[in-house]
């Protein structure tokens, strides 16, 4: 069953992407994508590995700058920014790495702690503790507070970088293959907690994966990344009733593996 | 500009400073003890004993201490540098605290360098002291010196200018190995393999520059001395 819409904001683009270009070198990676995320929306953006999709969401963040074209986010263009801007345009945008980027000489309870102390610093001890807590206990990891990320799994990997994001309560939430490398439960649970986070902290989401499972549970609209341009959007059945023999491709090639 | 980041800079003094002595001290000893041995001969030549704790100390002092702890801090520290940041390069951590809001030039790269011009210098002192004190064990074993007639010959012989040149020489070294170790650990790209390429760069770079920093040292030194 398709999710529902009625929570979507169609009068609000809280990112609005005309014709970006993104190459490295002789490498055209992005070559005029345009590209709308409304308030409160899922979008999955799908393609090949190699297609530039995580590219798309470092130029969103501001980690790296488009060639040609605009990046409005959440009203601000982006190539525009100071660095003074651009650190506070970033707090409201979580970004969820593919290998979650937690960093490993520190504990869970320092990861999420880092991003709240140094822009949250009128917070007292009891409150950090607080946040901490209940963000962990969101992403249901309460008991893995001390731990060092190399003692935990892939999925709770996964888990915690999340949490890192939702403590400063972004607006915006950039998943980068939330799935890639993980068993098929616990790909089921990051998914539900993609939806949980949606539902929960009111955000608007781009997803970023291959996996056509998580674009199904996890979208509320798809984009299908061909050749640098997005060349297909919709809701899941309607991207794969397409006769476009690259889009069956791709969705032939997921349900065999 | 805050947040001024005390609490890294503070225990990346402990991580390259008082994790550093042990190697420093075993060095520092041992280097006093060879270099004695190895100049008694030529003074016995020309019946120089004596100035065994003077030449002994201008050595030590002068070249020996800053260099011996910048050559070991750009092995140990240097390489640790490069290949921390490397890997939080290539893991994506340095993009993840940019994306939280948080300088990670200022986070890794101030706090690193700071360390390593802050406590090479003091580490270089703790090396003259060792050195001296290996120094000494070996001339009180062969010439039977008391500990206050060496320590008053090697006070008597050394300057301010040599303690003075010795302490900025080695900011100079810590301030280049820091900054080259992140430089290459900021750099470091291509999985695993970067990460080995940057730490290795790292001790290259960085005792390449420290021999030209000394020899540069050494001229500017001696021309003010006339």
């Amino acid at each position: 069953m398709e999710k529902k819409l009625s929570h979507i904001n169609y009068q609000n683009a809280v990112i609005d992407i005309k014709g970006l270009r993104k190459s490295f070198g002789e490498l055209h990676v992005l070559r005029g994508v345009d590209l709308q995320l409304f308030e409160g929306e899922n979008l999955v953006v799908l393609g090949r590995s190699g297609t530039g999709k995580s590219v798309l969401i470092k130029v969103i963040s501001g980690l790296l700058y488009p060639d040609e074209g605009s990046v409005n986010v959440l009203g601000q263009e982006v190539e525009e920014l100071d660095e003074k801007a651009l650190m506070a345009l970033r707090l409201r945008i979580g970004f969820s790495f593919q290998n979650s980027a937690l960093y490993d000489s520190m504990t869970v309870r320092e990861n999420l702690e880092f991003p709240l102390v140094r822009n949250k610093r009128t917070l007292s001890r009891a409150e950090i503790d607080k946040e901490v807590e209940e963000v962990l206990d969101s992403v249901g990891l309460l008991q893995a507070l001390n731990q060092m990320p190399s003692e935990l799994s892939g999925g709770q990997r996964k888990r915690i970088g999340i949490a890192r994001t939702l403590i400063l309560r972004p607006d915006i939430m950039l998943y980068d293959e939330p799935t890639a490398g993980l068993d098929p439960i616990t790909c089921t649970e990051i998914n539900s907690l993609i939806n949980e986070v949606q539902e929960r902290y009111k955000t608007s989401s781009i997803i970023i994966t291959h996996d056509l499972t998580c674009a199904k549970e996890t979208g509320d609209r798809i984009v299908m990344l061909l050749d640098g341009k997005f060349e297909r959007q919709g809701r899941f059945n309607d991207i794969f009733n397409s006769e476009d023999s690259r889009v069956k491709a791709f969705y032939d090639y997921n349900f065999i593996a | 500009m805050p947040p001024y980041e005390f609490k890294e800079i503070i225990n990346q003094c402990y991580e390259v400073g008082v994790k550093s002595l042990p190697l420093i001290s075993l060095t520092g000893f041992i280097t006093g003890i060879v270099f004695t041995n190895q100049s008694r001969p030529s003074l016995t030549d020309f019946g120089a004993t004596a100035m065994l704790p003077s030449l002994i100390a201008i050595a030590i002092i002068r070249a020996l201490a800053p260099l011996v702890t910048a050559l070991i801090a750009a092995g140990k520290v240097g390489s640790n540098i490069g290949a921390e940041l490397g890997s939080m390069k290539v893991t994506e951590q340095i993009d993840a605290m940019e994306v939280s809001g948080t300088n990670p030039f200022k986070f890794l790269v101030v706090s690193r360098v700071l360390a390593t011009t802050i406590m090479i210098p003091i580490l270089s002192c703790y090396t003259g002291f060792v050195g001296l004190m290996g120094s000494f064990l070996n001339v009180y074993q062969h010439e039977s010196v008391s500990f206050v007639s060496f320590f008053d010959e090697v006070f008597n012989t050394i300057t301010f200018l040599d303690i003075f040149q010795a302490i900025i020489k080695a900011g100079f070294f810590g301030f280049t190995i820091g900054i080259v170790g992140c430089f290459h650990g900021y750099n470091s790209s291509k999985g695993t393999e970067g990460v080995g390429r940057a730490a290795n760069a790292a001790v290259v770079t960085s005792m390449f520059l420290i021999f030209i920093e000394e020899q540069l040292v050494v001229m500017i030194v001696q021309s003010i001395r006339g």
